[in-house]
């Protein structure tokens, strides 16, 4: 009884740590890459350490300061545009009778439920006709279509948590149909939105296929930059590329769950 | 403005006659647009072109020669995410089983903040970690080497299905256990209580009682991760150098290369049917959920 007490805490311990390397190892590893000037095979440490090439990715005019504008703009515009769509649907959609209810739903849910690759290639085919391939425009209608997914569905449920007692409290002290939503429907829905926004600006920064197809070559985001530079041996580059990438997607990792609560997530797809 | 005003005013009247059906159906207009333009006519596009050659005439010689051309890649598509799809199921399971039941308080802090790191790490990084983590002079053949757990000459790199295997697993663990882990926590802790109650291990609550009740978020997440893995480009791009790969690495191929939108568009149907098997199985369980709700 008493070898199994210690041993548990122990065994705990042991499993712990394996998580912990398996969860952190590729990251740190990752992290070393930055900082290695000089790195061969069969070496198990890199043989040279400095800060020379975080010059030359952040030279004024090298590509990095441009990638990182457009991924940050083409971002901002997707969460703008997802979001004016996705609050009035998401509402419709959490309290009003709609005829075909689920045939909407499913329509939003088609995206995320096919691989999106051959949408995105069919896009770019389209986009070309109509002269949005390699604008910024065409960019950021293609991050559009993932993220307003999401939007849709974190929304209806964001709504759909909200409790009606106080909407039609609020209705019965003579607030209008507009005021009850601003006043007592967004607020509390806040949080959910919040949350969606989130998705889609991840979603945005993440998005590797639609810009591959629609902005390349001459719309470069940091995704593409790092996979250029990665493709092409460059794994210093591409390790400090990719460790800007990180940055947004840690940080919002750390404060989600204070937007996203559980009985928003349980309600998400329904 | 006075024109907007009056116009309001004098449409007050017949929409105040229409039902409320109607304000819904304006309120989800511009979205459900925004997806017909951006999903519905490319999805068409890409079925149509499937099955047209160059001159416009229905034909089949598209998919027969996908099927002959990329029939190895398709197979070691399917194996890769079926393979992934079981180490990401029974990883969540473990984890989020242990969060709901685990009784050492500190294991599980320390297990929830663990877990969630790669939750919204992007692919493409994700490509480029598993690139120098599972490479031959890569962090985990040093640390296998170092620790004695293999010799230093049996190092060799883990860049092929394998490496995919585990870079997906890597990225979707995080967000099936988000969404397992809600599901489990948002139970009613009187069901569980009454099991360990009537002497249920926590194994047998785990999968008796708390798994049945979550399943309809597993699925989702595992369809859902499904879908990412057959839609990412980067990351078999990344990590294999030959064939076969994933069919998503072979249709950029046909395109970049061949401007081949037909072979393309034919392999494109081929995921769609693989992913359609397991939307179908998701409907029915939520359709099954909602007549019993």
């Amino acid at each position: 009884m008493t070898i199994s007490k210690l041993l548990s805490p122990l065994a705990l311990g042991v499993v712990l740590g394996l998580v912990a390397f398996i969860v952190f190892g590729p990251l740190l590893n990752l992290a070393m890459w930055t900082f290695a000037e000089q790195w061969f095979y069969p070496n198990r440490l890199p043989t040279g350490w400095g800060f020379s090439f975080w010059e030359r990715v952040f030279r004024p005019r090298a590509g990095a300061w441009t990638s990182l504008f457009n991924t940050v703009l083409v971002a901002c515009a997707a969460v703008l545009l997802s979001m004016a769509l996705a609050i009035p649907a998401g509402y419709a959609l959490a309290r009003q009778a709609l005829p075909a209810r689920s045939v909407i739903m499913l329509l939003f849910l088609l995206p995320q439920a096919f691989p999106n690759l051959p949408i995105f290639v069919n896009i770019a085919a389209i986009f070309y006709q109509w002269g949005l391939n390699g604008t910024l425009v065409g960019v950021v209608l293609v991050h559009s279509l993932p993220g307003l997914v999401y939007a849709v569905w974190i929304a209806t449920a964001a709504f759909s948590a909200v409790d009606r007692s106080l909407e039609e409290a609020a209705r019965n002290l003579g607030a209008s149909p507009l005021r009850s939503f601003t006043d007592i429907t967004l607020p509390q829905a806040l949080p959910g939105l919040l949350a969606a926004s989130i998705f889609v600006f991840l979603d945005s920064i993440d998005e590797f296929t639609g810009t591959f197809f629609v902005g390349a070559p001459e719309i470069t985001t940091l995704p593409l930059l790092m996979f250029n530079a990665s493709m092409g041996g460059n794994y210093q580059v591409a390790a400090i590329t990719a460790l800007i990438l990180l940055i947004p997607s840690v940080g919002f990792m750390l404060v989600i769950e204070r937007f996203l609560k559980a009985d928003v997530l349980a309600r998400v797809g329904r | 403005m006075s024109t907007s005003s009056s116009q309001a005013h004098s449409l007050a009247v017949p929409s105040r006659r229409l039902p409320r059906i109607s304000l819904g159906m304006l309120l989800v207009l511009p979205a459900l647009t925004a997806i017909i333009l951006l999903y519905a006519l490319p999805l068409a596009r890409s079925l149509v072109t499937a099955f047209r050659d160059s001159s416009g005439v229905w034909t089949t010689d598209h998919v027969v020669r996908a099927f002959s051309l990329y029939g190895r890649d398709m197979l070691f598509s399917v194996g890769v995410a079926s393979a992934s799809l079981a180490l990401i199921a029974t990883i969540s399971i473990a984890i989020s089983g242990y969060l709901v039941l685990g009784t050492t308080p500190w294991a599980v802090r320390l297990l929830r903040w663990l877990y969630r790191w790669p939750l919204f790490i992007p692919f493409v990084v994700t490509g480029q970690i598993a690139r120098s983590f599972l490479a031959t002079n890569g962090m985990m053949n040093n640390v296998l080497v170092e620790t004695g757990l293999m010799a230093s000459n049996s190092a060799q790199s883990f860049l092929d299905w394998r490496g995919l295997v585990l870079t997906f697993a890597w990225k979707q663990i995080p967000f099936v256990t988000l969404l397992l882990a809600g599901a489990m926590a948002a139970i009613d802790r009187s069901h569980i209580e009454a099991a360990r109650n009537v002497g249920a291990n926590r194994l047998r609550c785990l999968f008796e009682i708390i798994l049945p009740l979550a399943a309809p978020s597993l699925w989702v997440g595992l369809i859902l991760s499904l879908v990412a893995m057959l839609s990412a480009l980067s990351v078999p791009m990344m990590l294999i150098a030959g064939n076969p790969t994933m069919m998503t690495s072979m249709m950029a191929h046909r395109i970049t290369y061949y401007g081949d939108y037909g072979i393309a568009n034919a392999l494109g149907l081929f995921s769609y049917a693989l992913t359609a098997v397991t939307a179908w199985i998701y409907l029915r369980l939520t359709l099954r959920r909602e007549a019993t709700a």
